[in-house]
């Protein structure tokens, strides 16, 4: 009990988020079940593109490509060779990996910039590549897949909880959620034990890494492997989800939001991604549908956001964020929360050794 | 959360109208979710940001004839209609959670004018298994059409791709039987359609096709295609494009030299297309297309009842560009799903509203060519099959002959 | 042959449009080691702008100038307000900042002018010059002509006045620029400028041929990432034959290579990119760097 009680409230604080998750569904509609586990699922893309470019220090603006590769991996599986869908998805998840892995060998080559620039290329490639080998792809109709029904067991425990039994969109939710839990989980290993640690010197000095005799090379890969498997996973859950996939599911558009929720949640922490997540999930949605009903904002604004839609608060969002807040929403509370511990504890200010007036000698 | 509150008040407001429904000595009413003693309400997903959201605008030349119906006849049947569109941003990713939304959160009775097909194809199954009426999609992929008995809650409007593929193998035949046929396509659904009817309306002729050509969207420019049909000897040209790139194709035509015979397709063809082709150095000789609808840039029109109406309708939407064609096929569509609920009369069910759209519906629609009509039975579920041959006469198109109908002959 | 020559002709057309957009990213580059996402959006910003002149009735000899010298501040203005604040921050930060400024434009640009693709007036007329039977628009030659003298003035400027040397110093060695005290700041913000100068003369240019909507540099602009990355990312001279060569790479390789084929052009230009990158860093004519520890 004496540990329990002396853990960091920050454990406490995962709990209570992960009872919130698992508790989700059982109060809201069913289709924002759906909704809240895409949201999910960007949120485990975006933990593997905070993998590269918050821990490993690689920028890539195509990780859309690699969700195309793991949901159509899926989708091909499981609607031609009829694999049940469940196993498809760490097979997608690895074959993405193993691809990513191999993309990384090339990429060790190229500047920041250049890696930049490349994997902006592919994004916007991407749909056209899919549409070429159309006999396996499915070409430009794409692929239905048929949604999973709930087995018994599952449909037995939440009617005992709620009275009703577990809909589709409520299964493809806790199914993602359980591959997020394990996913994130295992970010948190690894950005703790030594390859984490390996992968932050490499960012914050790649020369001195070496130097220190970190092994860039085989680091560097391992982030792209490692950050393309949980892309892939994640294409994979969204093709469970949607229900469909197509060239045009994988926009570049698609790229530029993961890089929005991972920059706005937070890069090189665990939790900011899953804050990504959300927000780069709902702001669409949301945006055109809420702004309007807000009589204070003027009719021009209003219709201009109506017009551009999302664009216009992505590129605004990305701008703000890199000049005020570049340590994204978690950045943001964490240093709030550091300066408030300090003021209630006494700590002598950093820069001038002062410490705060004492209220019973002022 | 607000929608758990919205979810007891629609259940609320539901128990009050069937309690009120089952209480009343009127004849008996039947109704349906989203509909209410005065109003109907009607989804739509459409590309209103985006690379396509210059079609984006046909929703809201629909929102302005049902706001044009319920200002002057006070909606229909005494229920005005509501009509809530939302943005997809042309990404199917999008279209399943906004269509969700509206089954079930917004309730709506029926979805209306989904635009784009692999938009409308990732909800086709949802909505069909949810028995919610997927009408008139505005997209003339043959295959809302022509798997109907897999998909009885869908039907489209507009004529299939394939359907005007198959008028211009016609004319081809009947007017340039020796043509050596060059066809530069899209590499989508749209571009592949239009081939597969032009292919299967030649036949036995196919091999009139000396070359076919694709394109991305993403490609810089159509120029490489283009010389190679020319120098493979294409003497008529297919055009299977969007417009952008049908006008940057006639450009290149021109330019290189090449004055092959030119169909181009409906959605290319409007008049204000063809005048940013004339500008850039496009000489438009020998170009055939086919149309449906009227062109309101069209002089013939002016004093047409039919267009008279639309600029009436049309300016209810501020943001609406009267000669946009993508303006009057959004009024003449609205004008079969008005005309569909009507029909309904007090049966307004899903059920009878969809039968009524794909197996009885008979129209003569006032914005529409002259003799076109809006028809399916139980047998067809094709709303439009005629299309007539236009010609580029310098300043405008000219109806040639008569409507070519293909109604019947795509399985 | 005849097509051959079309094929090369028409690559050489379309080169030439790679290359006017491309020199506006070489310049960014030479001001700040920075490749600009969002250097296609200003561009055509840049010709919205010119276009909303000339539909005011302003004449087109007077709304091009006047839309340069906008587009001048206009490339100022930015640098001073998005970019300065992060000046010395890794380059992580800009490049988002800079893919951010690119989403936000172009969908303000949707927002204000629409999606409908419209005609832009070009000074040189629709004719065709006639090279063995492969035929050569003035417009597009235009396009070749105005990026060549674009080139040439970039050239004189980088290397043949004090401002440019300024603007290098600045570029290459910030630290040792302040200590002369080179306002290394306020080079910056030239460096932006002009390059969005040269990205409007670049989208005045070309929108007459691709035909102007808020969407015609999103494609366009990976393809002049491949020209100025093989070309050598720091020369002006690279950024032009660079583009001249994808052009026609893209072109040929399209139309002889089946497994390529007319749809999988922008994939043709990925692989440049990609394999410039692996083989030979610094393109054709760059110079290899050296990174200090």
């Amino acid at each position: 009990m004496r540990r329990l009680r002396t853990l960091p409230p920050r454990y406490w604080l995962v709990l209570v988020v992960v009872l919130f998750f698992i508790g989700l569904p059982t109060v809201i509609d069913s289709f924002l079940s759906g909704e809240w586990a895409q949201a999910l699922v960007l949120a485990i893309a975006i933990m593997g593109l905070n993998i590269l470019i918050g821990y490993s220090g690689q920028l890539s603006l195509g990780h859309g490509a690699f969700m195309a590769l793991g949901a159509y991996t899926s989708a091909i599986l499981a609607h031609r060779y009829k694999m049940d869908y469940l196993l498809t998805i760490p097979i997608a998840g690895l074959l993405t990996g193993v691809i990513g892995f191999l993309f990384g060998v090339p990429a060790l080559r190229l500047s920041a910039l250049y890696l930049a620039l490349a994997t902006f290329a592919l994004a916007v490639v991407t749909p056209s590549l899919i549409k070429r080998p159309a006999e396996l792809t499915g070409g430009v109709q794409g692929i239905v897949l048929l949604p999973p029904d709930p087995p018994q067991f599952a449909k037995d425990a939440f009617a005992a909880v709620t009275g009703m039994p577990m809909t589709t969109d409520q299964w493809t939710y806790y199914v993602t959620l359980a591959w997020a839990l394990v996913l994130f989980w295992l970010a948190w290993n690894l950005v703790r034990h030594r390859a984490g640690r390996a992968m932050r010197a490499l960012r914050d000095g790649e020369v001195a890494a070496s130097a220190s005799g970190v092994n860039i090379a085989g680091y560097k890969t391992l982030a792209f492997g490692i950050s393309a498997l949980y892309a892939g996973i994640a294409g994979s859950l969204f093709g469970l989800g949607s229900g469909f996939v197509s060239p045009d599911t994988f926009p570049v558009a698609l790229s530029i939001q993961l890089l929005v929720g991972t920059v706005v949640g937070g890069l090189a922490s665990i939790p900011g991604p899953l804050l990504g997540g959300i927000f780069a999930y709902f702001l669409p949605i949301e945006s055109n549908q809420w702004i309007p009903t807000q009589t204070w904002i003027p009719a021009q604004i209003v219709s201009t956001v109506g017009k551009a839609g999302p664009a216009v608060t992505y590129g605004a969002v990305l701008i703000l964020v890199m000049i005020f807040a570049p340590n994204g929403v978690v950045g943001l509370v964490t240093a709030g929360y550091t300066r408030l511990r300090r003021r209630l504890r006494g700590v002598p200010d950093r820069e001038t050794g002062q410490m705060p007036p004492d209220h019973q000698t002022a | 959360m607000a929608r758990i509150g919205s979810r007891i008040a629609a259940i609320a407001a539901l128990l009050v109208a069937a309690a009120a429904c089952g209480g009343s000595a009127s004849p008996t009413v039947q109704t349906d979710v989203g509909i209410t003693s005065n109003s109907i309400l009607l989804g739509n997903t459409i590309a209103q940001s985006g690379p396509a959201a210059a079609y984006g605008t046909i929703g809201n030349a629909e929102l302005a004839y049902f706001t044009y119906l319920n200002n002057t006849q006070g909606g229909i049947n005494g229920r005005k209609v509501t009509f809530k569109i939302l943005d997809d941003a042309y990404n199917p990713a999008q279209t399943v959670p906004l269509t969700k939304q509206l089954v079930e959160q917004d309730k709506v009775f029926a979805m209306f004018s989904g635009l784009g097909t692999q938009d409308q194809t990732s909800v086709r199954d949802y909505l069909n298994a949810q028995k919610v009426p997927q009408l008139f999609v505005a997209t003339g992929a043959t295959t809302f059409m022509a798997d109907f008995s897999q998909h009885p809650y869908t039907i489209g409007w507009q004529p299939p791709y394939q359907g005007e593929g198959r008028i211009y193998a016609k004319d081809v035949l009947t007017n340039h039987a020796s043509a050596k046929i060059g066809v530069l396509y899209q590499n989508d659904d749209y571009g592949q359609d239009y081939l597969k009817g032009l292919t299967d309306g030649l036949g036995s002729n196919a091999s009139m096709i000396v070359d076919k050509e694709s394109y991305d969207v993403t490609a810089a420019s159509t120029a490489s295609q283009l010389a190679t049909l020319k120098a493979k000897g294409a003497d008529t040209l297919f055009l299977f494009t969007t417009p952008a790139f049908t006008i940057k194709s006639l450009v290149i035509v021109t330019a290189l030299h090449w004055e092959p015979t030119i169909y181009l397709n409906s959605v290319s063809n409007p008049q204000v297309y063809m005048g940013i082709a004339a500008k850039a150095g496009a000489a438009l000789k020998n170009v055939t297309s086919v149309g449906y609808i009227k062109d309101p840039t069209d002089p013939q029109w002016a004093n047409d009842a039919g267009m008279k109406l639309y600029k009436t309708v049309i300016a209810n939407c501020s943001t609406c560009n009267v000669n946009d064609g993508f303006n009057i096929y959004g009024v003449a569509v609205a004008y079969t799903m008005a005309d569909v609920l009507n029909k309904a009369g007090s049966n307004l069910t899903r059920a009878n509203v969809m039968s009524i759209a794909a197996s009885n519906l008979n129209e003569s629609n006032p914005f529409l060519l002259p003799g076109v009509v809006v028809k399916t039975t139980s047998s067809d579920h094709f709303p439009i099959t005629q299309e007539q041959v236009i010609t580029w006469g310098g300043t405008g198109w000219n109806l040639q002959g008569s409507l070519i109908d293909e109604r019947g002959t795509i399985k | 042959m005849q097509e051959f020559l079309q094929q090369v002709i028409s690559g050489v057309a379309s080169g030439g449009i790679f290359a006017s957009l491309a020199l506006a990213l070489v310049l960014i580059y030479n001001a700040m080691g920075l490749v600009n996402f969002a250097q296609g959006e200003m561009a055509m910003m840049a010709t919205f702008i010119a276009f909303t002149l000339i539909t005011r009735g302003v004449s087109y000899w007077i709304a091009f100038p006047v839309t340069l010298a906008i587009a001048f501040a206009g490339g100022i203005a930015i640098q001073r307000i998005v970019i300065r604040p992060v000046e010395r921050a890794p380059l992580l930060t800009l490049v988002i900042i800079t893919l951010g400024l690119a989403t936000l434009l172009n969908g303000l640009a949707g927002a204000i002018f629409g999606y409908v693709p419209r005609s832009f007036p070009s000074p040189f007329s629709v004719q065709t010059v006639d090279i063995l039977g492969a035929f050569f628009s003035f417009r597009d030659l235009g396009v070749i002509t105005v990026s060549a003298a674009v080139l040439l003035l970039i050239y004189l400027l980088l290397q043949r006045t004090t401002v440019g040397l300024t603007m290098r110093a600045a570029a290459h060695h910030a630290e040792a620029s302040r200590l002369l005290g080179v306002r290394v700041s306020w080079m910056l913000a030239l460096g932006w400028g002009l390059a969005s100068a040269v990205g409007a003369v670049s989208g005045i240019m070309v929108a007459p041929i691709i035909l102007l909507e808020p969407n015609m540099m999103q494609t366009i602009i990976i393809y002049a990432f491949a020209a100025a990355v093989l070309g050598g990312i720091e020369s002006p001279l690279g950024a032009v034959i660079g583009g001249l060569i994808v052009g026609v790479t893209v072109n040929l390789a399209g139309a002889y290579l089946p497994f390529v084929g007319g749809d999988l052009q922008l994939a043709v230009a990925l692989a440049i990119i990609i394999g410039v990158l692996v083989l030979k860093p610094n393109g054709l004519l760059g110079r290899p760097t050296v990174r200090r520890v």
